[in-house]
């Protein structure tokens, strides 16, 4: 492999844990989380709208806690642990974020999506009811072009009551709209 | 139309999922910069940093010679021009000769990694000599030379047009209060959340495979094949799932050209992937344009007569700024009547990113002249806009002054279920000082009636295929950019064969798979492939039933296609399976395919540039937002819109209410904050070309939406299906800035309503002067003799008066 000019030659290896598995993995050091899992670990459900930390796109979860991963060096998650959207569904069972995300089109284009459920999940983590309030706030660093965020906050406040054990259905106008 | 089924609808008209939406949520979907080859290249472009300078010389041998470049291109080497119009083939892959924008595109590499190719952009040595820069509208008409292209219509001037349709002069006679004013729409960008990415691979046997994130495969395909000089044949172009277009993946792009190029010449594939900042550069956004609007009232607020004249800035290229120009035109006539209508529109090249079709598509900017200019005529007649609104709606079924048939029309009832909901005759005019509510309504094309380049070809294809295990797979060109029309393709064959729409397969958006779509853009697809597949699928059903009928010995307008069977409507017990079904059919007639397509309806103007604006059908909106102004800071906050949409008939009704509301975002971001703006001294740099500075709503800026979604089945649509995608994005910027004026009694004439500009205007008011902010002046501006067209009502049968030009053939602009 010839290597650039400016560049230092070699790569890295650290382990780390990827949406619980164990994994060894040895990359160049500039490279970022986002460059780590798109390039080297093929989970390309990470997207990137940026890559200068302005859109949120590409959030992950480091520990739990969202990261925007094209602002972390891949180097910098030795021994930590990484959820991407790759690891949220329970084998063919969809998590009930991405299960609400589907029922009520909260995912247009889809791009901005893998960010937005990450966020979200590690927003139900800390507060299984949080207000409308609360959901704008934990998702204002995510931008999304196509929904007008209406649906999104609607799937999470769904997902939320599932997740809470109860049985609710979406309202009739978030269905249908207003008769 | 009824799916001949003779029962409700099973599926169309209910909430699903879109076909697509799991891939979504669980990261599965490929987008373009998904997709990884063996021995995959990666290709970087560099780009130009002059506004406006001839290119006198380029070296590229260092960089050809550096460890892991495959290759170098420059403007030589891919000589033939290109542009989506046929009559503004004015792009090059690679600037030959002459730069006109700052990000114009240079030169490019191709290398074994994206670090190589972007550090060898350096060592190529490109020498400018630079010429003046045209920065603006007025700098356009000021300055003939240096021409930034050799071609237009004088100058500067890309564009002008000049069309009458009953005499404007006498209908303004006739009126008793004509108003003029003078408005101005900012400059916006699709910012798209995924970056254009494009991957090529050239195979030994000479094809050429390229995977894109673009609207538009087919047009895509038809420029490699012109710039290649390839037959289109052995060119495959798949649209990848879009990750947002809006309109700013509809054109063909350098980048794609470059990519197919590189693959060609080093037997590899190559793929590239635009920054955010060359995302920028790529623009094609919403044109800023400047607007005087003189329009004449009866005393009931009847217009008689409008004069309308807009000055585009349209940037370094052509792009679709011609079918653009003619839009600011175009549909000031489908929502209220209007008599005698005058329309001059100019576009002018400026030394700035392109500007093409941003959602809306060119209609935006004068209907937020014309809805606040409705506003202040109301105010001026003492009546209340939104019942002088519903007295002059445009009739259904009927012509307008510039003959554009319009079908159904809901507009009536939208307002009405806005103004109940919002309360408006309760607080229009009644709200405390620095709250306010404001109306506006619109209308847009379901398609566009012409196609891009000329040809009397279907605008939509449908292949359809049953195989004896009851699946079903649709074959489609449409291109899904997130507005689920993969899904609807499915839903409608799924409502004429009775199945599980998500038991059927969809193949789209790839030209050797798929018949031609002529793609994602003037929110076509619903109407135009839907009623392909609808053909297509009403044909297998004909071919299916005669046999069912006979097995089963039941008169065949008896069967009824539904849960995956055909059956026997009085007799339900007797039926057999839809796999059943199928395999009958296939032992009688052989393989069981079909083929359905969509050509819309000849439109009835005959003048040259009646080609922009007819459309199978028109959707309407109404839309009341309420504000909050803060009189010290001049922020406006939206607090709530109630939007109506006259959808036609929901294909989806929840895929409809996305649309509504993420148009409604959209038009919120170009009312308060968007803004492409360039830096005030040079006039040409962009300011700063990212996310964190071009400002646009997150979260905690969006608003309140009560969505009304009103059905008024069009004939011309698939079950009277119209669309949702981009005229709901209209009325927002009236509708805000009529509602600040409510809450605070000062005009903005000018979008973005940003608070320096409500402050001004507010300052204004203290002082006594005019309580507005807004241009001042419209230049004077060369038009040309209008084109003459008698309307309808005198008689006119669509062509121009004699002795001017008269269209025999198809006009020469006809585009979307």
């Amino acid at each position: 492999m010839e290597n650039s000019p400016n560049r230092p030659a070699g790569k890295v290896p650290i382990s780390l844990i990827v949406n619980g598995e164990h994994t060894e993995i040895a990359f160049a050091p500039h490279k970022t989380l986002l460059e780590v899992l798109r390039e080297d670990l093929g989970l390309t459900g990470t997207k990137h709208g940026c890559e200068l930390g302005e859109c949120g796109t590409c959030a992950v979860l480091m520990d739990g806690q969202p990261v925007l991963s094209c602002l972390v060096l891949g180097v910098a998650c030795s021994g930590r642990s990484i959820s991407t959207v790759e690891g949220m569904a329970d084998g063919p069972t969809l998590h009930p974020l991405q299960k609400a995300f589907a029922d009520l089109g909260a995912a247009q284009c889809g791009y901005c999506t893998p960010g937005l459920l990450l966020t979200a999940e590690a927003l139900l983590l800390d507060n299984p009811s949080p207000t409308r309030q609360a959901i704008k706030e934990a998702l204002a660093g995510n931008l999304c072009r196509c929904t007008g965020y209406i649906k999104i906050y609607e799937a999470v406040e769904l997902a939320a009551a599932w997740m809470r054990g109860e049985s609710a259905e979406p309202a009739r106008e978030i269905l249908y709209g207003q008769r | 139309m009824a799916s001949g089924n003779g029962d409700a609808l099973r599926v169309i008209g209910r909430p699903h999922r879109k076909v697509d939406a799991v891939d979504k949520v669980t990261g599965q979907t490929k987008f373009a910069d998904d997709l990884y080859l063996p021995q995959m290249l990666y290709c970087k472009i560099l780009r130009s940093p002059h506004p406006h300078a001839r290119i006198t010389s380029i070296d590229t041998s260092t960089a050809k010679e550096l460890p892991g470049v495959k290759g170098v291109l420059v403007g030589r080497d891919i000589p033939i021009a290109f542009g989506i119009l046929p009559v503004s083939q004015d792009e090059h892959a690679l600037a030959p000769d002459k730069v006109r924008f700052i990000g114009d595109p240079v030169a490019a590499v191709a290398a074994i990694s994206e670090e190589i190719a972007t550090e060898t952009l350096d060592r190529i040595h490109v020498e400018y000599e630079q010429l003046d820069a045209i920065a603006s509208i007025e700098q356009a008409l000021a300055n003939p030379e240096p021409r930034i292209h050799d071609y237009g219509d004088s100058g500067n001037l890309h564009k002008l047009v000049s069309l009458e349709f009953g005499d404007v002069e006498e209908g303004f006679e006739q009126a008793y209060l004509v108003r003029e004013d003078l408005f101005f729409y900012g400059g916006s960008t699709h910012l798209p959340m995924e970056q254009h990415a494009a991957l090529a691979s050239y195979s030994a046997d000479h094809k050429l495979t390229l995977w894109s994130s673009t609207q538009t495969p087919h047009y895509v395909q038809r420029a490699l094949a012109k710039v290649l000089e390839m037959p289109a044949s052995r060119i495959r172009v798949i649209a990848c799932p879009n990750g947002g277009g809006f309109g700013g993946k509809s054109d063909p792009f350098s980048h794609e050209i470059v990519v197919a190029k590189f693959a060609m010449m080093t037997g590899r594939p190559v793929k590239i992937t635009l920054t955010r900042e060359e995302v920028f550069y790529c623009h094609r956004g919403r044109h800023p344009t400047l607007m005087w609007a003189k329009t004449g009232v009866t005393k009931d607020g009847h217009i008689t007569a409008m004069h309308f004249r807009t000055a585009l800035d349209g940037g370094g290229y052509g792009s679709y700024g011609v079918a653009s120009t003619y839009y600011t035109g175009a549909l000031q006539t489908v929502t209220y009547q209007v008599d005698r209508y005058k329309f001059q529109g100019m576009r002018a090249f400026t030394n700035k990113p392109p500007c093409g079709p941003k959602r809306g598509h060119g209609t935006p900017q004068p209907r937020f002249a014309l809805e606040v200019q409705m506003d202040k005529l109301a105010e001026q007649l003492g009546m209340d806009p939104a019942d002088m609104r519903l007295r002059h709606l445009v009739p259904e079924n009927s012509l307008t002054a510039n003959y554009l048939r319009v079908g159904s029309i809901g507009l009536g009832a939208c307002i009405e279920k806005v103004v109940d909901g919002s309360q408006w005759r309760d607080r229009f005019r009644k709200l405390p000082e620095g709250r306010g509510v404001g109306l506006a309504c619109s209308s847009y094309l379901s398609g566009a009636g012409l196609p891009i380049y000329w040809n009397n070809m279907p605008h939509s294809g449908v292949q359809l295929k049953c195989d004896r295990g009851g699946g079903i797979t649709v074959f489609c060109g449409s291109t899904d950019i997130g507005q689920g029309s993969d899904s609807i393709l499915a839903y409608i064959v799924a409502e004429v064969l009775g199945v599980d729409p998500f038991e059927i397969r969809i193949v789209t958006a790839d030209t050797d798979l798929t018949p031609v779509d002529l793609g994602s853009y003037a929110s076509r697809v619903t109407l135009m492939s839907g009623n392909a597949a609808l053909q297509a699928a009403e044909r297998a059903r004909d071919m299916i039933a005669p046999e069912v009928a006979q097995k089963l010995d039941v008169p065949r307008d008896r069967l009824v296609f539904a849960d995956s069977r055909v059956f026997d409507s009085e007799d339900p017990e007797r039926g057999m399976t839809f796999a059943e079904a199928v395999q009958a059919a296939e032992g009688a007639l052989g393989t069981i395919g079909t083929v359905g397509s969509y050509t819309p309806p000849k439109s009835p103007g005959r003048y040259r540039g009646a080609g922009v604006g007819p459309s199978p059908a028109y959707s309407y909106s109404a839309a009341v937002a309420e504000v909050e102004v803060d009189i010290d800071s001049g922020i406006v906050r939206v607090l709530k819109i109630w939007i109506g949409h006259d959808i036609g008939r929901c294909i989806n009704p929840t895929t409809v209410m996305g649309q509504v509301e993420g148009s409604i975002y959209m038009g919120l971001g170009e009312a308060l904050m968007e803004d492409m703006e360039y830096r005030e001294n040079f006039h040409v740099v962009h300011k700063i070309p990212s996310m964190l500075e071009y400002k646009s709503p997150t979260t905690l800026d969006m608003c309140e939406v009560e969505t009304y979604l009103i059905s008024d089945p069009d004939p011309n649509g698939p079950f009277g299906a119209k669309e949702a995608g981009q005229g709901p994005l209209l009325p927002v910027a009236p509708a805000v800035a009529n509602a600040v004026y409510d809450a605070v009694g000062v005009r903005i004439d000018e979008v973005p309503i940003m608070p320096e500009k409500v402050r001004k205007a507010l300052k204004q008011k203290a002082s006594g002067k005019e309580a507005r902010y807004g241009p001042t002046s419209f230049p004077d501006i060369p038009w040309p003799e209008p084109i003459h067209v008698p309307t309808p009502w005198e008689g006119g049968d669509g062509k121009a008066l004699q002795h001017e030009e008269t269209t025999t053939g198809p006009p020469p602009e006809r585009q979307h």
